[in-house]
């Protein structure tokens, strides 16, 4: 079973490579982008035994830094 | 005085500490793999130098922190083991838990190499006794994720506890109150983002982090 993990920076944390990828867009021409915020994406191949507990455990312990980041799961 | 550098596949300035550390004690320290269990008994400093561990994957330090070796350092700093984190070794503490906060990428996104002006915050610490209060000394840093950054709450308690050691004179990569060194509870667990294993001979530009050794190793003369 695939599961996605989304890992974005909590609210109110600068982020400065999301601010880059603004100005880079803005320098491109695009307007009308208020605001970029960079995360991370990551992709499990588990087996089916793996509980949603066992998956949060992951995400608590090493896929997320909780004092910067917040994690999302989605079985797909 | 026995004293250890923790090695990591990464690791870049393991061997600076390493000089750093027999220059001060007169002693080789123990080089300990990262898939070492055990630290070598009656270890009495440990060292978590530099570099790019595990190739910064994930985030800096997150690999490092949870490696075998970083349970017998858990151990180590619980039972008052001095530890000192340079630079990575700072990331993968905060990682590890061990400090507060974490280590983001520099403000300006640009990797910072050069020697900064610092504020000694604390010269009470077991690290640090060998400052005056508010001293100001010159360390050589070298890094991409030193901003540091903890929530309000957090930076107002440590900040009240004497646990921020160094401060940067002036903004270097962004950090929360320009905080560049944090103490544990305790005070025997010090993270820090400039490389004071980088000035202690005066060939190399500057001596101040000397003392820094000398204290936290007890040969202060």
């Amino acid at each position: 079973m695939k599961v996605q993990v989304y890992v974005t920076l909590k609210p109110g944390v600068l982020d400065p490579q999301g601010k880059a990828i603004h100005h880079a867009l803005e320098g491109l021409g695009f307007a009308g982008v208020d605001d970029v915020r960079a995360g991370r994406f990551i992709e499990l191949e588990v087996a089916d035994s793996v509980s949603d507990a066992d998956l949060d455990a992951m995400c608590a312990k090493l896929l997320a830094n909780t004092v910067i980041e917040n994690y999302r799961i989605q079985r797909a | 005085m026995k004293t250890a550098v923790i090695v990591f596949p990464g690791s870049n300035c393991d061997r600076d500490m390493a000089v750093a550390l027999r220059t001060v004690t007169g002693r080789a320290p123990a080089m300990v793999w990262h898939r070492d269990t055990a630290l070598p008994e009656g270890i009495d400093f440990i060292a978590l130098p530099g570099g790019f561990s595990y190739g910064d994957y994930l985030r800096s330090g997150a690999m490092a922190a949870r490696s075998p070796i970083l349970a017998a350092v858990t151990d180590a700093a619980a039972r008052g083991v001095p530890v000192l984190g340079v630079c990575n070794g700072f990331q993968v503490l905060t990682e590890a838990q061990l400090l507060p906060g974490a280590l983001m990428r520099n403000a300006g996104l640009n990797f910072v190499c050069r020697t900064v002006p610092l504020t000694v915050a604390n010269s009470q610490s077991l690290f640090t006794a060998g400052y005056k209060a508010d001293e100001a000394i010159d360390i050589p840093v070298a890094h991409h994720d030193g901003n540091y950054f903890a929530d309000a709450a957090t930076l107002d308690r440590i900040e009240g506890e004497g646990r921020v050691a160094f401060r940067y004179a002036d903004s270097v990569n962004g950090s929360a109150r320009n905080i560049a060194g944090v103490l544990n509870d305790a005070g025997n667990v010090l993270g820090m983002m400039p490389h004071p294993e980088r000035a202690i001979d005066r060939a190399h530009g500057g001596t101040d982090g000397l003392r820094l050794f000398e204290a936290a190793l007890g040969v202060l003369a």
